[in-house]
């Protein structure tokens, strides 16, 4: 199986970018993801910044170099972006949204289809795949059976199914909206947020009132509270198709992380049990943890 | 600008055709649409004879099979489409690109809306669904600034319609996965949010409370209203304060701002509501369609009575009301 790491979803500056990838550049990685996906405001990196990090990374790393579009799409300037990010001319582009999707078939290049693409099912997989998509990130919510069930359906429309990658290690990427959480949080508008959100380098946690970690306030994006880590679930992974799967960066420890799935990957047994959750995975509630038994 | 009025029961379209809505939209009674709720939507026969009511009447009946197909349950998808075009309805609305590519291939004469669920929130997106599944309209996401919107528009390759009226989604619709993180289900695969098997109030130390699926979503002391543990409107705790940390319990009302949607070129105004009774639906419906043709008889003296504005804070959720993203500057 492959390893990729999904772009960085949360607002850090430059010098802290720079050197995590530079650091991500040594790591046994195959594929890496760049870009902003959350928000337009935050500019640590141009456009052109992430191209030239991008060249970078592809001389001094083995792993696939691929462009992450914006999810949340609205004013005419992401737009224009997001059209010049599609049309690169070097790099594989994930798209996010599907003004990305337009682009990119408009000029037939293959691209990634990232989660923030609405894809459940065999029928609509092959709707995406006629437009150029060759990688499939399902949707986070996406059970293992759901999984299986949309390439079967695939298989029995005659069509060739794309690589399967899978969202196993990080917050999950839950919701957007036209609101920012961190500046109503600091009662700032959205309009003057200051960008206030890069004070926190893994996002705000938000809580229930007795106290139990709900959600991961992440600017206009709404997190888990917990890290999905499929690491225990390795061998259902496997058999589910997944070809790759998706460490989303933190802010510390990213280095360990990537070591203890290369490790498995490599044979080494899974972990019995990690810590976070696994729920949906297993077509349960996204925040559960469930423990596989009988595996062995 | 058409009236666009929901309907979750017959009972609701017949009130909302007489009081004047020019379209009525509903959904069968499974998870192909995204109000999916127990006892409500219209069966067939009650899907026949609201169909004929509205066309006896001169009015349109759309049909929303606006949720993304399970795998296992394609042919319920693939069904609802068939039985949508038997049922000679004016506009099936969809969000799934197979629901959306199998209308188009065996049912070439079926107009398609683009729903709010497919999160298409600029003209590229638009042009993408409607070049290769030929959507006649668009629902845009209550995400947009007017501006916005008029931006949106102003670009688009089909008439845009937009949220008037109704319940507030502060998330993306189509991009929010947090009732399936705490229950399981969601609006994309179930056609439900925060769904109310999943919910229990109960008196906790005299305070009351609502959970879902276990989750303490709010607490109210005495006196306090207490409204439906939607997740998103919940008072949690970030950075040690308590309070509705993604958003307040309001509607969103439009009505001000007749005036700058139908310059803007918004083609329809749609009222949020299938779960609503058809009281609620009929008062609305009224309401609406006196304001539209009071603006459309005397454009520049329209203004917005006060009873009108009476009738609906009555309705809204938390009797307050709010113009959502429309009125932000932002960019």
């Amino acid at each position: 199986m492959k390893l990729s790491l999904g772009p960085v979803l949360f607002f850090w500056d430059r010098d802290i970018l720079m050197q995590f990838y530079a650091d991500m550049a040594e790591q046994p990685l195959d594929i890496i993801y760049m870009g902003e996906t959350v928000c337009s405001k935050r500019r640590s990196l141009s456009l052109d910044d992430w191209l030239g990090l991008a060249r970078d990374m592809q001389q001094q790393s083995q792993a696939q170099v691929v462009l992450s579009g914006l999810t949340l799409v609205e004013a005419a300037s992401e737009l224009s972006s997001l059209k010049r990010m599609c049309g690169n001319g070097e790099f594989l582009v994930e798209a996010n949204d599907m003004s990305a999707v337009h682009y990119l078939s408009q000029q037939n290049v293959p691209f990634v289809g990232g989660p923030a693409l609405n894809i459940y099912n065999g029928q609509t997989l092959a709707e995406f795949i006629k437009c150029g998509m060759t990688r499939w990130s399902p949707p986070v919510e996406c059970s293992a059976q759901i999984i299986s069930a949309a390439l079967k359906q695939l298989d029995e429309l005659g069509v060739a199914r794309p690589e399967v990658e899978v969202f196993a290690y990080g917050h999950l990427p839950l919701a957007y909206s036209a609101r920012c959480f961190t500046a109503r949080s600091e009662n700032r508008p959205k309009d003057d947020c200051d960008l206030c959100c890069i004070k926190y380098e893994e996002g705000i946690p938000l809580l229930s009132q007795e106290g139990q970690a709900l959600f991961t306030i992440n600017g206009i994006q709404t997190m888990s509270a917990e890290i999905n880590n499929l690491l225990a679930d390795f061998p259902s992974l496997q058999a589910a198709g997944t070809d790759i799967a998706r460490l989303s960066p933190r802010a510390q420890g990213m280095s360990e992380i990537i070591t203890a799935w290369d490790s498995v990957r490599q044979g080494h047994l899974p972990p019995l049990a990690v810590q976070g959750c696994n729920g949906y995975w297993h077509g349960r509630p996204g925040m559960v943890s469930v423990e596989e038994v009988g595996l062995c | 600008m058409q009236l666009v009025c929901p309907a979750g029961s017959l009972p609701a379209l017949k009130a909302a055709v007489r009081q004047g809505a020019d379209a009525v939209y509903v959904g069968f009674r499974d998870d192909t649409n995204a109000r999916h709720f127990a006892g409500l939507n219209l069966d067939d026969k009650q899907l026949e004879s609201g169909v004929a009511f509205a066309h006896q009447h001169n009015k349109h009946v759309y049909i929303a099979v606006n949720t993304y197909a399970q795998p296992e349950g394609w042919s319920r998808w693939q069904r609802a489409v068939d039985q949508a075009a038997d049922l000679g309805v004016n506009a099936l609305i969809a969000a799934d690109l197979g629901v959306l590519a199998y209308a188009t291939k065996h049912h070439p004469q079926l107009n398609l809306h683009l729903s709010v669920q497919g999160s298409a929130t600029n003209a590229a997106a638009l042009a993408f669904y409607q070049e290769r599944y030929n959507i006649k309209r668009a629902v845009l996401p209550r995400v947009l600034s007017l501006a916005q919107v008029k931006h949106v528009a102003s670009q688009s390759p089909v008439p845009i319609e937009v949220f008037a009226f109704g319940s507030l989604c502060i998330m993306a619709e189509g991009r929010c996965h947090l009732s399936s993180y705490l229950t399981g289900e969601s609006p994309n695969l179930c056609g439900v949010c925060s769904p109310a098997k999943a919910v229990r109030w109960s008196n906790e130390d005299g305070e009351l409370t609502s959970r879902l699926n276990e989750v303490l979503i709010d607490r109210y002391s005495e006196g306090e209203s207490a409204g439906y543990p939607t997740l998103c409107k919940g008072r949690f705790m970030v950075n040690g304060q308590r309070f509705h940390a993604l958003e307040e319990p309001t509607s969103l009302d439009t009505m001000d701002l007749i005036p700058e949607l139908a310059k803007i070129g918004v083609s329809a105004v749609k009222i949020e509501g299938r779960q609503r009774s058809p009281a609620y639906v009929e008062q609305v419906t009224r309401v609406w369609r006196a304001a539209l043709d009071s603006h459309r008889q005397a454009p520049e003296q329209y203004k917005v009575e006060p009873i009108w504005r009476q009738t609906l804070a009555g309705l809204s959720e938390g009797s307050q009301t709010t113009l959502g993203a429309y009125h932000r500057a932002w960019q």
